[in-house]
């Protein structure tokens, strides 16, 4: 196996090669192809899948958005994650910390980090919302962007965004990112420059960071981890707290795990108050006496699963999740009302 | 292997189960001389019992594993190869580490497409049909997470190999050059100097790929000898050698080229390393050289003093490593390991080294140079330069501590 087992140069040779020996089929054309597989890729085609947008603004398309506009539609389908603030560190934390980065307590957020408007207005395109991605309008994405910056008054209330004024948006941390490192090629220069000493090098045989006592037990029960033949076993591990990932397999039809694919583990869990109720409190709170009958409630809760809520768990909305089939909407529902074992 | 049985039997009685170990130690005897073992008097399963077989159910342990609390949905999460229990350089395909972004789609390969278009001359959209019909070829890298013993920047996190050096795999990958696409569809040598590369997943995810690196890429669609997993890429991927996992794009559907990187969100608010004063790196995209001992390692115990050989895998996105060093005293002295063939460019290598455990506490670190002459760094050299806010990157020397009992654990030493 050698390192490089095409070249470029080398597919160029054979390339001229072929041209030479076809010239007399057809006239020199630096654009022939040697295979001829696949088809021509339409301007049609092409404009449904060509949804990158560049630093220059190339790439977005017409439309336009206020901030206003965009307050409503991010309540509706973003809050829930990032927060009514933009301020929810669960996710990608999308406001604050502007100007923090170099301090002792540096906050990640989008305003804080991101260099370039247009790279805000990219992902919100093509990946979100999170469960339903590429599902927003250019107008909605223009809003959407505009709201997220004004949120640390990137851009001032009343903003509206459209292919002209995107890219000229000025994001705080515009001067932020260097390429000046050695990573960039292969052939790059190395910002360390440590010396294979042999003998009697200067060591420090005394660990300064080591797992807590406390903290032992996070990943589970080591000696569980490990196969179970070799004269170097997994470590017993007291106070192990988090199920094994094979418990996890062993129940991958289980309500819980049908859960988890569906995403609903995202913002709930089976006892504990997430972005959303746990399974057990909604189990309970149809459970009680004098509510309608098991097969309405769950009908009505298939239904909001499918096509969003608000108002019941207090103000946060529960998006809607029509990605979730009707059937899976069904079964998880079940599982729920079941007291979610 | 009395004082394995020795220590399990001692491990599970404190556990309250003495009876099971009890037990466990009849059933274990049943089976040895002089009896003659259940499984030589009887017969056993057929053939096709598993079409599509899978490892020894003795084997439950070997398990890609979540590390808890890291990330907050199951989709946009990370999945760690069981490092600890693995021989020589190939990754089994089902224990590849998985990083999704929105996690793994279900591509129906007759409805998938690759569209390449951009500077071209003939923009082009292939059928997986198409894309398999071109000239092909195979080769072993590996893949790196480029936040790979991330969450040890600042200090230690987790405890075994499987968490700390766990987003890492290699393979025998099988696919079309790139180069041969870009021919194909007439690219505009002068002009092209970026290209974009997209998944198919619910992220869409797109990554810049500097031009000069499409001599080494791959679009591929076979790991070791079978289709690619769904978890990696299935039906097709970009396998960009030496660069940081984000780039080897999965489920590839479409190859754009350009003159400018797109700074993408992959490119511009992660995957970008946070240095002292506030300023990224941005587009860091080569793997530096990097080793790690996987045994004895974190969260094991040596059950027996005596000879133990220690094991573990060195690597670098910069070519080929020339040799690898193992110090058995915390890095005063170093003895240099005798490397596994095949050591190839831009692929996990195998080290060894014979070794006598006297029953005493010790520290191992193992120390890769790679041919370009390069010296994998210490923490405290990393850190001089980088913080420890990078997330991304740390290559830094491995120490693992083993103590007296034989118990080993992840522990990181003082400057």
């Amino acid at each position: 196996m050698s390192s490089s087992a095409h070249s470029w140069p080398g597919a160029l040779a054979i390339l001229v090669g072929a041209a030479i020996a076809c010239a007399t089929a057809r006239a020199a054309d630096p654009a022939a192809q040697k295979y001829g597989f696949g088809k021509p890729a339409t301007p049609g085609e092409i404009a449904g899948w060509d949804i990158d947008v560049r630093p220059d603004g190339r790439g977005l398309p017409p439309g336009r958005g206020s901030v206003e506009q965009g307050q409503a539609i991010y309540d509706e389908k973003c809050a829930s994650c990032h927060g009514t603030f933009g301020e929810s560190n669960s996710y990608m934390q999308l406001a604050g910390g502007v100007g923090s980065l170099g301090s002792d307590q540096p906050v990640r957020s989008t305003a804080s980090k991101l260099n370039q408007a247009t790279t805000l207005w990219d992902y919100i395109r093509r990946a979100m919302p999170f469960a339903a991605p590429q599902t927003l309008t250019p107008d909605e994405v223009y809003a959407l962007t505009a709201y997220v910056l004004n949120l640390d008054n990137i851009v001032p209330a009343g903003t509206v965004l459209d292919q002209d004024s995107l890219p000229k948006v000025e994001m705080p941390n515009r001067s932020g990112l260097t390429t000046a490192h050695g990573l960039m090629r292969v052939d790059g220069k190395p910002d360390t420059a440590n010396v294979a000493c042999m003998r009697d090098c200067v060591a420090t045989t005394r660990p300064a960071s080591e797992i807590p006592a406390y903290a032992r037990g996070s990943h589970g029960d080591l000696s569980q981890q490990r196969r179970e033949m070799g004269a170097i076993a997994g470590a017993p591990t007291p106070g192990a707290t988090v199920a094994s990932a094979n418990a996890m397999s062993a129940g991958a039809v289980s309500g819980v795990a049908l859960a988890r694919r569906l995403g609903c583990t995202a913002c709930h869990s089976v006892d504990s108050a997430l972005v959303g109720p746990p399974f057990r409190a909604v189990a309970a709170r149809y459970a009680a006496p004098g509510t309608a009958s098991a097969a309405d409630i769950q009908a009505v809760l298939v239904a909001k699963l499918r096509t969003g809520g608000s108002g019941v768990w207090g103000t946060v909305t529960m998006p809607p999740q029509s990605q979730v089939s009707e059937s899976d909407a069904r079964k998880v529902v079940e599982w729920i009302l079941g007291g979610a074992q | 292997m009395d004082a394995r049985r020795r220590f399990l039997r001692n491990s599970l009685a404190l556990g309250g189960l003495a009876a099971t170990a009890a037990a466990r130690e009849q059933d274990l005897s049943r089976n040895l001389p002089p009896n003659v073992p259940e499984w030589e008097t009887t017969l056993g399963a057929p053939i096709l019992d598993r079409p599509y077989g899978v490892p020894s159910k003795y084997e439950a342990n070997v398990l890609r594993r979540e590390s808890p609390g890291l990330t907050r949905t199951p989709q946009s999460s990370v999945a760690f190869t069981p490092l600890q229990n693995l021989f020589g350089i190939i990754t089994p395909s089902g224990l590849h580490f998985e990083r999704h972004h929105a996690g793994v789609p279900a591509i129906d390969p007759h409805q998938h497409r690759l569209m390449l278009h951009g500077l071209v001359s003939n923009p082009r959209l292939f059928t997986m049909d198409d894309v398999t019909r071109f000239t092909s070829v195979s080769r072993v890298h590996f893949i790196e997470c480029g936040a790979n013993t991330g969450m040890e920047w600042g200090n230690v996190a987790v405890p075994t190999v499987q968490y700390t050096h766990g987003m890492l795999s290699c393979s025998e990958w099988t696919g079309v050059p790139l180069s041969v696409l870009l021919d194909e569809c007439g690219i505009d040598r002068r002009r092209a100097k970026f290209l974009l590369a997209e998944g198919a997943d619910g992220a869409s995810l797109t990554r810049t790929i500097p031009i000069e690196m499409a001599a080494d890429i791959l679009v591929a669609y076979g790991q070791n000898g079978e289709a690619l997993r769904p978890e990696q890429g299935y039906p097709l991927r970009l396998v960009v050698p030496g660069v940081q996992g984000v780039s080897n794009v999965k489920w590839l559907r479409r190859i754009k080229v350009g003159d400018m990187p797109w700074n993408t969100r992959e490119e511009a608010l992660h995957y970008i390393d946070l240095l002292p004063g506030g300023v990224h790196r941005q587009y860091t995209w080569i793997q530096e050289a990097k080793s790690v001992i996987t045994s004895p390692s974190g969260g094991q115990v040596i059950l027996d003093r005596g000879y133990h050989e220690i094991t573990g895998l060195a690597w670098s996105g910069r070519g080929r490593v020339r040799r690898v060093d193992v110090s058995i005293d915390g890095g005063r002295n170093w003895r240099t390991a005798t490397l596994q063939e095949p050591v190839l460019p831009k692929a996990l290598t195998r080290f060894r080294l014979d070794w006598t455990w006297n029953g005493g506490a010790t520290l191992l670190q193992s120390r890769v140079i790679d041919e370009t002459g390069y010296v994998q760094p210490t923490y405290a050299q990393l850190r001089a330069v980088r913080g420890t806010r990078s997330i991304y990157h740390n290559n830094a020397i491995q120490t693992w501590a083993v103590a007296t009992s034989g118990e080993v654990s992840n522990v990181q030493l003082g400057t």
